[in-house]
């Protein structure tokens, strides 16, 4: 994976392209158990990440991604701003700018901690950890892209099923049961997007 | 928002609603005039419902006293994106801001009423976490 200036706009311009294309059914999903917003805010978020290119991209890789973190953190409001700005801003922080996978892990590692700390939460109380925690395993484990995509879209599945504990679901008791929790989703398209644009190979 | 030059602990109101934001300022200036700093936001970058952590960091300029602030929130984004803002201060104002656990409007005006008196910032901010403890 070498990550010169076109692939790091190609990386910005299909995150913020996922959030944006399925900003309705993050909406919808949150209509069901949060304040109807996530779609809206998500979107908002990264229409200002990509307002911020063509300069954003040429950026390092670190930098680049403590720039979309604090962007998102700015412009997203809710608790997804903090919580998604937290989890980029800490791996860029951590990444190398020409990152290896083991690099990937260490990464991700640090910056789930962050994003537990920041929400107080720890996984299976119906969050976006209910995601990254599973996709990270599947990362460090070697998965290639279709792998960690494909793990990342059941993790979010599975979070349908679960009581939410934290966040604004969780005044809805046993009725957050039966909905997909809308942070997993945007987390899931957002790595879909990320694994599928950096075409990353197994045990590389 | 709005502020004094108290040396009391000042005190941020944050809410989802802009409007709820302003009238529980509105009642803590009823309850203790102008003897504490005070500065309320809501709203999200938008306009609209939520929280944003620019609005945030300038309520707690608006309404810094050497005391200290104290910063009360409604629902969760809102604390989130406080506990954010705070993590942003420079060092030596962060160790000097607080989120209290506690309801925005009672809490506010307690916190305020304590602060008024001169009491410390941890001072404060357990007056308005025992209000329903």
């Amino acid at each position: 994976m070498t990550l010169d200036r076109a692939n790091r706009e190609k990386l910005v311009r299909a995150l913020a392209g996922t959030v944006i294309e399925h900003a309705d059914e993050l909406t919808s999903l949150d209509q069901a158990i949060g304040d109807g917003d996530h779609g809206l805010n998500m979107k908002r978020g990264f229409e200002a990440v990509l307002a911020t290119l063509p300069d954003l991209a040429d950026k390092s890789l670190p930098e680049m991604l403590k720039a979309i973190g604090m962007t998102l953190v700015m412009k997203v409001g809710g608790a997804s701003g903090p919580l998604v700005g937290t989890f980029f801003m800490e791996l860029g922080k951590a990444l190398p700018e020409q990152p290896a996978r083991a690099d990937l892990v260490a990464a991700t590692d640090r910056a789930i901690n962050a994003v537990k700390a920041r929400g107080r939460s720890e996984p299976g109380q119906k969050t976006l950890l209910d995601v990254l925690v599973p996709v990270q395993a599947v990362l460090a484990n070697g998965g290639d892209a279709r792998a960690i995509a494909a793990e990342a879209a059941r993790a979010a599945d599975r979070t349908a099923p679960m009581l939410a504990i934290r966040g604004r679901a969780s005044f809805l008791g046993e009725r957050s049961i039966g909905h997909m929790d809308p942070g997993s989703r945007s987390a899931s398209l957002l790595i879909g997007a990320a694994v599928t644009t950096l075409e990353f190979e197994a045990n590389t | 928002m709005s502020s004094s030059n108290s040396a009391n602990v000042g005190i941020v109101i944050v809410s989802h609603s802009p409007k709820i934001a302003e009238g529980a300022a509105d009642m803590v200036r009823q309850m203790v005039g102008s003897a504490v700093p005070l500065a309320w936001t809501g709203g999200d970058v938008d306009g609209g419902l939520g929280t944003n952590v620019a609005g945030i960091l300038e309520a707690i300029e608006a309404a810094w006293s050497p005391a200290g602030v104290a910063v009360l929130v409604d629902l969760g984004g809102a604390e989130t994106n406080s506990e954010m803002a705070v993590e942003m201060l420079a060092e030596d104002r962060r160790v000097r801001v607080v989120v209290c656990n506690a309801p925005v409007v009672e809490g506010a005006v307690i916190a305020a009423t304590e602060s008024s008196g001169g009491s410390s910032l941890a001072a404060v901010k357990r007056s308005a976490e025992e209000f329903y403890a």
